[in-house]
């Protein structure tokens, strides 16, 4: 498996930040870098990971698993993740995720059947005084109301 | 050693060194506090919260697994809170936890049914629907049903650490973790079983043993394992005349609990359709069934002509048959005069003990793997091979540090820890084996661990190469088949002007040819034409085809009797079952003994074996020891074999791996069952 000379660079300089034959501490970094750029973590990534950092694919699996940013199956181009959480709740954080849903017609961890937008109800992501939030990939939307969600979705649209 | 921590546990004064676990504190004072993921040798896991204790000042009770002793800690293990505690932790761990115990293979020896029993959780307040999956077969030998399981890690920690397979992990996460095989659908591994028999519930079980009886409907036998030369005891369940599962829960025996899948599970071939079961004789060139007393009565008849007219009668023997066994055949092979007496030689041991010249405590044993500070290992795949010693060895190293150097033909498992490997063809080994003379000088004491290959003039040079180095050295001479040392010690080798097994096949005027347990006719032919061939075996294989009589013998876990292991600790075999049709060796000599009118003493193997302690140089053993189930060092002197007899020329290894096992391995349906059986996976 290949990687841009860019994230090629960016793995070889992690696996360097851990002590000789601590190289598997690299694991979850280099699955979010990786996943960055591939997508999600497909066997084949799993593999190569797995390779670099000394451990079996298996012990990758268990990682992926476990943690729920990373993912073993393709999302969408965009990915919009909706706190549930208390503090967002509190404020209509739900609503929002039930209009986002009929909007998209998916629900939780669905893609849109032309892939460009998928979907994740999530907890807390650390925005709670600007409940409710979501999240587009990386970037935060604060204090959303459903119109802004409505404009959100449609404008994500047109940019896939 | 710094001194002894004070403690008050369940208001008794205690000691104990520094940095024990207050779990194993508490076993040593017989307080067992209980818990489902700790477990002796492994890594800690603190994950089950069963072993909840409370100690004095202490906020929050704290996991006895993870926690060492302090001074003057005060620690209550049954006290109200801690009791309720243990109370609620199994209300978690039953909320999906099916109850179906009398169905379920670990009923009876479950380790979650003894706990609910002991604090009465039988109420549940969860009154949700219980999250289920179905059932998962990964392989012939494994099946996991995962709402047993209780996430214990157990399976996990024994598959890494213990076989150093690394084959199950756990995906996904919280009521949804589930154990997972190396392959996502299946494994790929050793298949030994070791995850099933540790694992507390009946999460895992075992596709010989699943729905066939309740525990404790068996009889548990524990004998030792007639496939390697490792002499891994084994506990067979047995009920109605069959066995149903080995395993060694009861962590007794030279080898704790560890089996590989031979030991416990390539018991099968003991009701291979294929055994045979009454004895052939040729007719009109046809093998056909005839009684015992006519079989027998052929034999000694057509042994004793022979005899009268001095003609050459060659004896192979077996490397699976007891100490007495073989013992008796020797006798056999004087009475009626004959030198020409052999085995398959699998190692060097008449070499490695002359080149010792009877230095006492020279021979390491499997625990010795255990203890020493380095360990050599030349020319032998040990986990293919030497499972048992394998673990050891592992075992050592993530106990202990050891130090360990591999010298070996191919990669093995055993460069994941070792300190030093190097690659060598074999006969070779031991111009890399002299590179290492600084890393071995530093390491402490030292065993070394030799294959097939190291005989001869090359072993003298390794023992000679051992001594210059000036560390302590004790040595094991690995041997393939359950018996090998023992078919040595006893003295199945030519006697004067003898022939050797090859030599007795090539001989062209042989009169009779006498194999019991023992397949030569598998790769070299027979050249003398009218040759009388007997066969003593389980099956019919070549040489028993090429036979003129075929005697069913019983195999190992059909009789008594004592064997030897690869390291020389010998160790009694109990019956478990009789085969109908079959006799054990031992039988059938005393028979033929008597029809030819030979007068060889008492054939009972105890009394065989007081023949053996009194007449067979260091086998003078103490008898507690085997008769109590344990495994006794022999000394390393050379048994009852002039060394000249002992060709090194002819020493060859069985070439055996984890699934194949002689003869014996082709009729054990398991072993060819699993995909990495050889042909698979795992080549020669």
């Amino acid at each position: 498996m290949t990687f841009s000379p860019q994230l090629e660079a960016r793995l070889e300089k992690l696996l360097r930040s851990y002590p000789e034959g601590r190289q598997r501490a690299a694991l979850i970094p280099m699955l979010m870098y990786a996943q960055d750029e591939a997508g999600y973590i497909s066997k084949e990534l799993a593999q190569e990971v797995a390779r670099r950092c000394g451990v079996t694919t298996l012990q990758v699996d268990e990682v992926v698993g476990y943690y729920t940013m990373l993912r073993a199956r393709p999302m969408g181009r965009t990915h919009l993740q909706i706190c549930t959480n208390i503090s967002c709740l509190l404020v209509g954080g739900d609503k929002l995720w039930e209009q986002a849903c009929h909007k998209l017609g998916i629900g939780h961890n669905e893609v849109t059947p032309d892939g460009a937008i998928s979907l994740e109800e999530v907890e807390c992501i650390g925005a709670c005084s600007w409940a409710p939030a979501l999240q587009t990939n990386f970037d935060f939307h604060h204090k959303v109301t459903p119109e802004k969600l409505d404009q959100l979705i449609d404008a994500l649209r047109k940019v896939n | 050693m710094s001194d002894l921590v004070k403690f008050t546990l369940d208001g008794r004064e205690l000691q104990a060194a520094p940095g024990t676990l207050v779990i194993d504190a508490a076993k040593k004072a017989g307080i067992e506090i209980p818990a489902f993921c700790y477990y002796e040798g492994l890594s800690l896991q603190a994950a089950c919260r069963m072993c909840l204790v409370e100690v004095k000042g202490a906020p929050k009770l704290l996991a006895a697994c993870t926690l060492p002793v302090a001074e003057n800690m005060v620690i209550e293990t049954e006290s109200p809170t801690v009791v309720d505690a243990r109370k609620f932790t199994l209300e978690f761990l039953l909320t999906n936890h099916p109850l179906d115990c009398p169905v379920c293979d670990k009923g009876g020896e479950c380790e979650l049914q003894d706990m609910v029993f002991r604090y009465g959780a039988g109420e549940s307040r969860f009154t949700e629907i219980k999250h289920h999956v179905d059932e998962k077969q990964w392989s012939p030998v494994v099946f996991f049903d995962a709402p047993r399981c209780i996430l214990c890690y157990r399976c996990v920690r024994i598959c890494d650490e213990g076989m150093g397979v690394k084959a199950l992990g756990v995906t996904n996460r919280g009521a949804y973790s589930e154990i997972t095989p190396n392959m996502g659908s299946h494994l790929e591994c050793d298949e030994c079983g070791a995850c099933i028999d540790i694992c507390p519930v009946g999460a895992l079980t075992s596709g010989i043993y699943r729905y066939q009886t309740r525990p404790w409907e068996m009889d548990h036998v524990g004998t030792i394992c007639t496939h390697c030369g490792d002499g891994c005891k084994t506990t067979l369940g047995v009920r109605n005349n069959e066995i149903i599962r080995g395993n060694n829960r009861d962590r007794s025996g030279i080898n704790g609990e560890f089996l590989c899948i031979k030991g416990r599970y390539a018991f099968d071939f003991i009701n291979h359709p294929d055994r045979l079961q009454s004895p052939l004789m040729r007719v009109n060139g046809k093998l056909e069934e005839v009684s015992w007393s006519k079989a027998l009565v052929a034999v000694a008849q057509k042994f004793s002509e022979i005899k009268a007219a001095s003609g050459k009668i060659g004896i192979i023997g077996s490397n699976r048959t007891s100490n007495e066994e073989n013992f008796y055949l020797r006798k056999f092979a004087q009475a009626i005069g004959t030198p020409h007496l052999d085995h398959r030689r699998t190692g060097d041991i008449a070499t490695l003990l002359d080149a010792l010249s009877g230095r006492a405590d020279a021979l390491a044993t499997a625990e010795d793997l255990y203890t020493a500070q380095s360990v050599l290992v030349v020319g032998a795949d040990l986990a293919q091979q030497h499972p048992f010693l394998a673990f050891q060895m592992r075992a050592n190293w993530r106990h202990h540090q050891s130090r360990t150097f591999v010298v070996t033909q191919g990669p093995v498992r055993e460069d994941a820890f070792a300190t030093r490997n190097l690659r060598a063809e074999p006969g070779q080994e031991i111009d890399a084996v002299t590179t290492l003379a600084d890393d071995l000088k530093s390491s402490g004491d030292l065993i070394v661990v030799f294959g097939d290959s190291i005989r001869g003039d090359s072993l003298r040079k390794l023992v000679s190469f051992i001594a210059s180095l000036g560390v302590p050295a004790k040595y094991i001479c690995l041997l393939d088949y359950s018996n090998s040392r023992g078919a040595f010690d006893m003295g199945l080798i030519p006697g004067d002007g003898g022939m050797s097994a090859p030599e007795m096949l090539a001989a062209s005027d042989l009169d009779a040819l006498w194999v019991v347990g023992a397949n030569p006719l598998a790769d070299a032919a027979l050249a003398s034409q009218n040759a009388f061939v007997v066969v003593q075996d389980l099956f019919l294989t070549e040489t028993a085809q090429r036979a003129d009589i075929v005697l069913p013998a019983a195999s190992a876990y059909e009789k008594t009797g004592t064997v030897t292991n690869t390291c020389g600790q010998v160790q009694r075999l109990s019956k478990a079952l009789n085969v109908m049709g079959a006799k054990p060796d031992l039988d059938i000599f005393h028979l033929i003994a008597r029809g030819m009118r030979l007068d060889l003493g008492p054939a009972q193997p105890d009394k065989i074996f007081s023949e053996i302690r009194a007449t067979v140089k260091g086998y003078d053993i103490p008898l507690p020891v085997i008769a109590t189930g344990g495994a006794a060092l022999t000394n390393p002197v050379n048994g009852n074999v002039p060394h000249a007899a002992a060709s090194a020329a002819l020493v060859r290894g069985s070439r055996d791996t984890l699934f194949t096992s002689g003869t014996l391995g082709r009729y054990s349906p398991i072993l060819s069952k699993v995909m990495e059986a050889p042909g698979g996976l795992y080549r020669k």
